[in-house]
C-alpha cells in the first residue's frame, strides 16, 4: 500500500505497511538521520519531528496518520553549509555531547519556538518534559533554546520554518 | 616517578638527535602490518602511547600531495575527544585543524591504544600525538634544512610549509619521503612553549557538532551499506534463562524476512526493512519458550549479599596505627546497581565477505580487545576480523556496544554476504547491558582533641567494575551459542589507579589509616565499567564522612577540608569552588542546604571540587540541586570549552544517579526495563545554574577530566540534603521516598 | 392604595428577609493570633498531622505544581466558575499564620474563615465536619510547622451572584450536616476506621459521588461516581464497572502503590491521592479498603463469572509472559477505521508483554472503556501520562497533535465495542473537540500522583 508523505517540503510516495511508525520510514525509507530511536515507547524524545508545527514523537506515530500532512525533521530546519537558527545556536554553544538526543530536543524547540517566539525558562523545560539527556548537556541545550529565539528574532521572522518547510 | 616528573624533564630537550631507526618495510596497508623493526637499544619510555606503538607514522602520515592524516587508537565517544586531539596535532604541526585527517579507532588502521576509557585518552594518545607530531615537524625542518644548505633555525614551519629567510620554501609534501617518518620515537621532543600556543588552550569548536545537529550520518546507527539487512535479536527474559522451544514458522513467514538465526539461547531475525525485523522479532519473541529460575539476589537485602560474596580481602593504603576515639564516626553507605543508559540503545553493522574477512562497525571502547574477543567467539583468526570505530549514542563506560557488534558478526557468520545491522530494543539495553556494580562502604573515623582526623578505617566491598578485556566471554551472543563461553574469572589487583576500589584512599593528610578492599569475584548481576568506576561510591561515602567530621569538630567543612588537605593543587581547587560559590555567604533559607565534595580523580588525574546549594521538598521529599559550582584543574588544557562540557555533564549526570538510579529486580528477572522503570534525570529538575571554572596549568602533562565530577558531585550532593534537613542518607539513591522518611515531619 | 401598601410591605419583606439572612449568614471575625504562627507542637502530633494531610489531600489543591507546598494559586475549574485555592502555609499576611486553632477548626467544621467569611464548598468542608477535635488539633499542628510562604491568593472567576459569599449560608443550610458521625456498633472496628477516613477527611465522595445542580453531593447516589478537574471518578458503589470487581486486596494495593495489575494505574486527580496516601500506615490503607469494597458490595453472580475468566486469563498470561514488550500481538490491519488504528497506535504497549504499571492496561480489564463516559480516555490519549519527574511511572506519549477529532471518536468506538458489553458512547468527535480545545477543561497529572513538574497542559486554551 502507498502512502504519501510530505517530509521538509518533499513529498514521497512510500510503499509500507500503513501501521509502520514514521521512524522507520524517515531512517529506513528516506535515508534521514535525524529522527533516532531512543525507546519506541514514547518516553525519551530522541525521535521528536514536528508535524504541522507540533512536536510529535516519530516513533508512536504509523505513517497512516499522516497523509497530507507536513512532517519536519532536524534536516529541515537548515543544512551543514547553511544552518538554520536553531542549529547555529546549537553549534555556537556548542549544546552536544553525544549528540545523540539533540535533533529531538531541536524539534521539541522548534515547535515551541513558532507558538511562542520568547517563551519563558519554564516554558522552554515544559516543552522538554519528555525528551532525555544522558550526558547532562542540559543547561546548554537550554541556552541554545534562548539563543535560537534571540537568533529568531533578530532576524526578525515570524516563524523558524518560515521559507523551510514551505 | 610521577608523570609531572617526567613531563618536566622531558621539555627543552631537542628532538631527531638520535639515531634513527629505519624500517625495511615499503608498501604497507595497514599499520599494524608492519614487521617490527628491532631496537638497536633496549627501549627507553616513551611518552603516552607511544611506549607501545613506537613508529611516528603509526600516528602520523604526510603524504605526497601534502595531506596529513593523524591517527588515535582513541574513539569518539561524545566527549570531544576528536577536536581536542585535532587542536594536539595541529599545534605542533604548525598546521590547522582542518587541515588534518584524523583517524580513530579501527584494526586496519590505527594504533592499538586499547579501550577509551579511565578518562586516560589525553594523557595518552594526546601525549603521544603530541610527541610525535613535535617530531614529525623536527624531521620536516631538519629535512629541509639539508635542502636548503641552513640551520634547522634558520626555518619556520607554518600552513604545512617550512619557509627560509630567503623566501624559498617546501610543502611537508615535497619534504617528506617513504620512509622518514617511519622511526621510532625518542623519549624527548621539543614541544611548544606555553606562551606560543596558536590552537590549543583555545575553546575550538567540536567537529562534530555541525552534522550532529544537521542530520548528517554521525552515529554506527546511521551507516547504511549497500544491500544491508536489519537484525534483531530475541535476548532471554531473564539472566539464566534457557531456550526451551521456539517456532521459528510464524516469523519466517512474514513480509521481508531472510533468515531467522538460533544457536543455543542465541535467538535473532533478520529482514529486509527495519520495521519488517521488528514487527518480526515480536513475532518470534511470542513464539520462543524459555525455562526461567531464580539466579538474582534479594535487592531488599544487598548488604548481606555483597558481603556474603567477598572472597578475599586486599589492602589498598595502610599508615599508622588505628585507633578509636571519643569523637567517632562509624556508618555504612551503599551503592545500587546502576545502568549506562545510552538514550540511542547499542549497535553495529557486520558483514562477512567472500574472502572469509568479517568486517564490524561498531561504537566499541576497544577495537582491538573487542576484535580479539570477536574472533574467539566465532574460531577465526584476528587478522581476519576488522573491527572499525563509529560513534554510537553516549557511552559511559562498558555498555551494550561489545554485545551489539558480537551479534552482528555472529548473524553475519549464519547469514554472509551483506552487511547487517543489530540494532537493541529500549528494553534490551536496560535488561542486558552490563551494570556499574552494587557497592557497600563501612567507615570508622575519629577526631583527636584538636579536631584533626586521628584514625580511618575504610572497608569497601566490590567486585572489579570493568569485566574487560575479558575474550569470548565478555560477549552475550558467546555466552548464549550452543557452544558457551564463560567469561574470565575476575583478579584481586591494587593499582594506583585502581578500579572497585578507585579513590577509596582519601588524598586528605591522615597519619592513620587503613583501606581495605574485600574482592567479590562475582556479581550477580551482570556489571562492567561504569563512568568513574569506585570512584563515584567511594568519594561519596568519603566525602560525606569528612563532612561528618567537620561537623564533629565544629568546624565549616571546606575549613576542615583545607586542615587536612597539603596538596597545593588540590586546595586550589577548593578554595577556588568555594569562593565562586559564596560559600562563607549568607544563611541558606529553610528547607535549603549548601553541600561540598572534592576528589582528585583516581588520585592521579583531574581535581575537582564542587559545591551544591540543593533544594529539599519536605512534604514530598524531593530533592532538587539549585546550582553548582565547580572548580578544575586538569593540567594543561587542550580546549577549555570541552572541559566545561564534560565536568557539566558529569556533574548533572552523578545528580541523576545520586537521586533517581538504582536497576530493579526481581529474584529471576530484570524489572527496570524501560525509562518508565528506571528513571533519570528530566529538565523540571535541571539546576538553575552549573559552573565550571577551570585551573589553568600551562606546561604540567593533562590530567584525565571526563569522569573527574561523578563522586565530589554525588558528594556535594548528600552533604546539602545533610544541611537542609539535618540527617544523613547513607544510600544510594535518595529518592523522593528515602528523603521524606529522613526527614521526618519536623 | 392597597397597592402601594402591598408593594411597601412587599419591599419591606424582603429587606427584612434579606437582612434576617444576612443576620443569619454573618459569621464573626476571630481575631488575629500574631503569635499562631510562632507555636511549638510535640513532633508525634506533627507526625499524625502529616498523615492526616495526607489523606485529605490537602497538597494537591493547596498547590501549584512547581510553587512551594501549601501555598495556594491553583486553579479548581467548577461547573459554576474557576476558584483558586488559599495559601495554608503559617505565613501570617497571606497563609494561615495568624490563625489560631479555633479558627482552623471553625474553618474545617463550618467553613467559615478567620475572617468570617463562608468559604466556597470547593474546600469539602460537608466532608471535613466529620473530623475529630483530636486530629483537628494534629491538621493544625502539622500545617503551622510548614515553612512560611508569602504568596497572594488569586481571585476566584465567578459570576454575578455567586461572587456574593453570604449567598453560602443558604447553601449550608440545605446541604451541610455538621459534625461528626457516631461509629456503627454493628461494624467492625476496621470498617469504622475506613469509614471515618474515606467520609472525613478523605472526602472521596467530593469526586465519586454525582453532585446536584447547586453543585452539592447527592446523597441518595452515593459514590454513584462524579466528575474532577475534567475527569470521571468512576462509580465506587454497586454501578462499579471495573470487570474485575475490586476486593479488599486489590484496592488496598491500589492505594498504596497507585496501580494494581487488573485495574491499571491511578492518574488524574486520583494519581495525587494514591501519591499522597503512601505515607499512610498499612492499617488505615486496610481500613479505607474495607469500607468502601463493602459499600461496593458482592458483585453480581454473572459479573463474577465474567471476572473469574478474565482473571485466569491474566493469569495465565503473566506467566507466558516472555522478553520484556518484545513480544506482542502481531499487527494485522484491516477492519474498521478504529481497529487499524488501535492495532498500529495502541496495541503494541496495550497488549505487550510489559507488566503493569509500565506497560499499557490491556482494555479488557479497564473500567473506563465499561464506563458511562468516555472521558478519562480521551484525556489519556489527548494529553497523555506525562513522566513524573524522578520517579519510577507509567509515561504514555500524547496523541492530541497525531490524532484528528474523529480519529479519535473512531477508535473510541472501537474500543468500546471490541472491550466492552455497554452500549455505544455518543457524541464523541464533540466531546473530544471540547477536550481538545479547553472549553472542557482537564487538569493533567504524572500518574506518581505529587508532582511538581508539568504544567496542567489540558487545563490551558491552545
Amino acid at each position: 500500500m502507498t502512502i504519501s508523505l510530505t517530509v521538509n517540503g518533499s513529498s514521497h510516495a512510500i510503499d509500507a505497511d500503513p501501521a509502520t511508525p514514521l521512524l522507520y520510514v524517515l531512517r529506513d525509507d528516506l535515508g534521514l538521520n535525524g529522527a533516532k530511536y531512543g525507546c519506541g515507547l514514547g518516553q525519551c524524545g530522541s525521535c521528536t519531528v514536528v508535524v504541522d508545527g507540533e512536536a510529535v514523537l516519530s516513533c508512536m506515530v504509523p505513517i497512516m496518520l499522516l497523509e497530507g500532512r507536513e512532517v519536519t525533521t532536524v534536516e529541515g530546519l537548515g543544512t551543514i553549509d547553511e544552518p538554520g537558527p536553531l542549529q547555529q545556536a546549537f553549534i555556537e554553544l556548542q549544546a552536544a555531547q553525544c549528540g545523540y538526543c539533540i535533533p529531538g530536543m531541536m524539534m521539541s524547540a522548534h515547535a515551541l519556538l513558532r507558538r511562542k517566539a520568547q517563551p519563558s525558562e519554564e516554558e522552554i523545560r515544559e516543552a522538554l518534559t519528555t525528551n532525555l539527556c544522558r550526558c547532562g548537556t542540559h543547561m546548554r541545550i537550554l541556552a541554545a533554546i534562548r539563543r535560537a529565539g534571540e537568533l529568531m528574532r533578530a532576524a526578525s521572522l515570524p516563524g523558524p520554518d518560515e521559507g523551510r518547510t514551505g | 616517578m610521577s608523570i609531572l616528573q617526567e613531563e618536566v624533564t622531558r621539555r627543552g630537550v631537542i628532538a631527531g638527535t638520535g639515531a634513527l631507526v629505519v624500517s625495511f618495510s615499503l608498501a604497507r596497508a595497514f599499520a599494524q602490518d608492519l614487521p617490527p623493526a628491532t631496537p638497536l637499544t633496549p627501549p627507553v619510555t616513551l611518552p603516552g602511547s607511544l611506549d607501545d606503538e613506537r613508529f611516528l607514522d603509526s600516528w602520523i602520515r604526510i603524504d605526497a600531495d601534502n595531506s596529513i592524516t593523524v591517527f588515535t587508537g582513541k574513539a569518539e565517544l561524545g566527549q570531544g575527544i576528536r577536536t581536542a586531539l585535532l587542536q594536539v596535532a595541529a599545534e605542533e604541526l604548525d598546521v590547522k585543524p582542518e587541515d588534518i585527517v584524523l583517524v580513530t579507532a579501527d584494526t586496519g588502521r590505527t594504533p592499538n591504544e586499547g579501550f577509551t576509557a579511565g578518562s586516560q585518552s589525553m594523557q595518552n594518545s594526546g601525549t603521544a600525538i603530541r610527541n610525535a607530531a613535535a617530531q614529525v615537524r623536527a624531521l620536516l625542518l631538519s629535512e629541509a634544512a639539508k635542502r636548503f644548505a641552513v640551520a634547522p633555525a634558520e626555518l619556520k614551519s607554518e600552513n604545512r610549509t617550512v619557509l627560509a629567510k630567503d623566501g624559498r620554501s617546501l610543502t611537508y609534501g615535497e619534504l617528506v619521503s617513504e620512509l622518514m617518518l617511519h622511526v621510532e620515537a625518542q623519549p624527548q621532543s621539543t614541544l611548544k612553549d606555553p606562551g606560543a600556543l596558536r590552537v590549543m588552550g583555545k575553546s575550538l569548536p567540536r567537529v562534530d557538532i555541525p552534522a550532529k545537529v544537521t542530520g548528517g550520518q554521525a552515529y554506527v546507527h546511521d551507516l547504511r551499506l549497500d544491500g544491508m539487512l536489519h537484525a534483531r535479536v530475541v535476548l532471554p527474559p531473564s539472566p539464566a534463562a534457557e531456550l526451551s522451544e521456539v517456532d521459528a514458522s510464524a516469523a519466517e513467514a512474514m513480509p521481508g524476512v531472510v533468515s531467522v538465526v538460533r544457536d543455543g539461547n542465541f535467538l535473532a531475525v533478520v529482514a529486509e526493512k527495519e520495521f519488517q525485523t521488528v514487527n518480526a522479532m515480536r513475532t518470534l519473541a511470542a513464539t520462543a519458550r524459555w525455562q526461567e529460575r531464580e539466579s538474582l539476589p534479594d535487592q531488599t537485602d544487598l548488604p548481606a549479599e555483597l558481603q556474603r560474596l567477598e572472597r578475599e580481602v586486599g589492602t589498598v593504603a595502610e599508615a599508622g596505627v588505628l585507633s578509636s576515639g571519643d569523637n567517632q564516626f562509624e556508618a555504612t553507605f551503599m551503592r545500587p546497581y546502576q545502568i549506562h543508559g545510552s538514550i540511542g540503545p547499542s549497535c553495529a553493522v557486520a558483514q562477512m565477505k567472500a574472502d572469509g574477512s568479517l568486517d564490524v562497525w561498531s561504537h566499541t571502547q576497544g577495537v582491538y580487545p573487542d576484535r580479539a574477543a570477536i574472533a574467539e567467539m566465532l574460531a577465526m583468526p584476528e587478522e581476519k576480523v576488522h573491527v572499525i570505530h563509529m560513534e554510537g549514542s553516549g557511552c559511559y563506560g562498558h555498555n551494550g556496544a561489545d554485545d551489539a557488534a558480537a551479534d552482528a558478526a555472529l548473524i553475519a557468520t549464519k547469514v554472509p554476504g551483506r552487511p547487517i545491522r543489530v540494532q537493541w530494543m529500549r528494553e534490551q539495553e536496560h535488561s542486558w547491558e552490563p551494570y556499574g556494580p552494587a557497592m557497600l562502604m563501612k567507615v570508622n573515623a575519629s577526631l583527636d582533641r584538636a579536631g584533626r582526623i586521628a584514625s580511618w578505617a575504610y572497608d569497601v566491598w566490590s567486585n572489579t567494575h570493568s569485566t574487560r578485556p575479558g575474550g569470548a566471554g565478555a560477549l552475550l551472543a558467546a555466552r548464549h551459542k550452543s557452544q558457551p563461553f564463560q567469561p574470565k574469572p575476575p583478579e584481586l589487583n591494587i593499582t594506583p589507579s585502581g578500579n572497585g576500589d578507585r579513590n577509596a584512599n582519601p588524598l586528605y593528610a591522615i597519619a592513620n589509616k587503613r583501606v581495605l578492599w574485600h574482592f567479590l569475584p562475582d556479581m550477580p548481576l551482570r556489571v562492567s565499567a561504569l563512568r568513574a568506576l569506585g570512584a563515584y561510591a567511594n568519594v561519596f561515602a568519603i566525602e560525606s564522612t569528612i563532612d561528618e567530621l567537620a561537623l564533629m569538630a565544629a568546624v565549616d567543612p571546606v575549613e576542615f577540608r583545607l586542615h587536612h588537605m597539603e596538596d597545593p593543587r588540590a586546595r586550589a581547587v577548593i578554595e577556588l569552588a568555594a569562593e565562586r560559590f559564596g560559600w562563607n555567604g549568607p544563611q541558606m533559607p529553610k528547607n535549603r542546604g549548601r553541600g561540598f565534595g572534592f576528589a582528585r580523580y583516581k588520585n592521579l588525574a583531574a581535581y575537582l571540587a564542587v559545591a551544591m546549594e540543593v533544594e529539599v521538598e519536605r512534604e514530598t521529599g524531593r530533592v532538587r540541586v539549585v546550582r553548582a559550582v565547580s572548580a578544575i584543574d586538569s593540567g594543561e588544557i587542550v580546549n577549555p570549552d570541552g572541559i566545561r562540557n564534560q565536568t557539566e555533564g558529569g556533574i548533572l549526570q552523578s545528580i541523576s544517579w545520586t537521586l533517581y538510579e538504582a536497576v530493579a529486580f526481581d529474584r529471576t528477572r530484570i524489572t527496570s526495563t524501560d525509562w518508565s522503570s528506571y528513571p533519570i534525570l528530566r529538565f523540571a529538575s535541571v539546576p538553575d545554574s552549573v559552573e565550571v571554572h577551570i585551573i589553568e596549568r600551562p606546561g604540567e602533562p593533562f590530567l584525565g577530566t571526563g569522569e573527574a565530577a561523578q563522586g565530589p558531585a554525588a558528594a556535594a550532593v548528600a552533604n546539602g540534603i545533610r544541611n537542609a534537613i539535618g540527617k544523613r542518607l547513607y544510600d544510594l539513591p535518595f529518592t523522593r521516598d528515602r528523603v521524606r522518611s529522613a526527614v521526618g515531619h519536623a | 392604595m392597597w397597592a402601594l401598601k402591598a408593594a411597601i410591605v412587599f419591599v419591606a419583606a424582603i429587606f427584612l428577609a434579606a437582612g434576617a439572612f444576612l443576620v443569619f449568614a454573618w459569621r464573626s471575625e476571630i481575631p488575629e493570633d500574631a503569635t499562631a504562627g510562632e507555636a511549638s507542637f510535640a513532633p508525634e502530633l506533627v507526625a499524625r498531622g502529616a498523615q492526616l494531610a495526607a489523606v485529605g489531600n490537602c497538597i494537591a489543591c493547596h498547590t501549584v505544581p512547581g510553587k512551594p507546598a501549601f501555598s495556594g494559586g491553583l486553579a479548581v475549574p467548577t461547573p459554576f466558575g474557576t476558584i483558586y485555592s488559599t495559601n495554608i502555609t503559617p505565613d501570617r499576611d497571606t497563609g494561615i499564620g495568624g490563625w489560631n486553632e479555633a479558627a482552623f477548626e471553625r474553618a474545617m467544621r463550618e467553613g467559615v474563615d478567620r475572617a468570617g467569611n463562608h468559604l466556597y464548598p470547593a474546600f469539602p468542608y460537608d466532608h471535613f465536619t466529620r473530623v475529630t477535635a483530636q486530629d483537628n488539633r494534629a491538621l493544625y499542628a502539622f500545617l503551622m510547622t510548614r515553612a512560611a510562604v508569602k504568596a497572594e491568593a488569586t481571585e476566584n472567576e465567578l459570576p454575578f451572584p455567586l461572587e456574593f459569599r453570604p449567598l453560602l449560608a443558604g447553601w449550608k443550610l440545605l446541604f451541610l450536616r455538621q459534625g461528626e458521625v457516631e461509629p456503627e456498633a454493628a461494624r467492625s472496628e476496621e470498617w469504622n476506621r475506613g469509614r471515618y477516613l474515606v467520609e472525613g477527611l478523605g472526602h472521596c465522595g467530593a469526586c465519586h459521588t454525582p453532585r446536584n445542580a447547586f453543585g452539592a453531593e447527592d446523597r441518595d447516589r452515593h459514590f454513584g461516581g462524579g466528575e474532577a478537574e475534567g475527569w470521571q471518578a468512576y462509580a465506587i458503589n454497586p454501578d462499579s464497572k471495573a470487570p474485575i470487581p475490586w476486593d479488599e486486596q486489590s484496592l488496598a494495593f491500589y492505594l498504596r502503590n497507585g496501580w494494581h495489575e487488573f485495574h491499571g494505574v491511578s492518574r488524574g486527580p486520583m494519581a495525587e491521592v494514591t501519591g499522597n496516601l503512601s505515607l499512610l500506615p498499612d492499617s488505615d490503607i486496610a481500613a479505607i479498603a474495607t469500607y468502601v469494597v463493602s459499600v461496593m458490595g458482592d458483585p453480581t453472580p454473572e459479573r463474577a463469572q465474567r471476572a473469574a475468566e478474565l482473571r485466569e486469563q491474566f493469569e495465565a498470561d503473566r506467566l507466558e509472559q516472555t522478553a520484556d514488550s518484545q513480544s506482542s500481538v502481531a499487527l494485522a490491519s484491516g477492519g474498521q477505521a478504529g481497529e487499524t488504528l488501535y492495532l498500529a497506535a495502541c496495541a503494541n504497549c496495550h497488549q505487550g508483554a510489559r507488566r503493569q504499571p509500565f506497560g499499557g492496561l490491556n482494555f479488557e480489564l479497564s473500567t473506563a472503556v465499561n464506563a458511562p463516559n468516555p472521558q478519562n480516555i480521551v484525556n489519556v490519549v489527548l494529553f497523555g501520562l506525562p513522566p513524573a519527574d524522578g520517579e519510577a511511572s507509567a509515561v504514555m506519549p500524547a496523541f492530541r497533535h497525531i490524532l484528528s477529532d474523529q480519529q479519535l471518536a473512531d477508535l473510541l468506538a472501537y474500543m468500546r465495542e471490541s472491550f466492552s458489553d455497554e452500549p455505544a458512547w455518543s457524541g464523541l468527535v464533540e466531546q473530544v473537540a471540547n477536550t481538545r480545545s479547553g472549553a472542557y477543561k482537564v487538569t493533567i497529572r504524572p500518574s506518581d500522583g505529587i508532582e511538581r513538574a508539568p504544567h496542567n497542559v489540558g487545563a490551558e486554551e491552545e
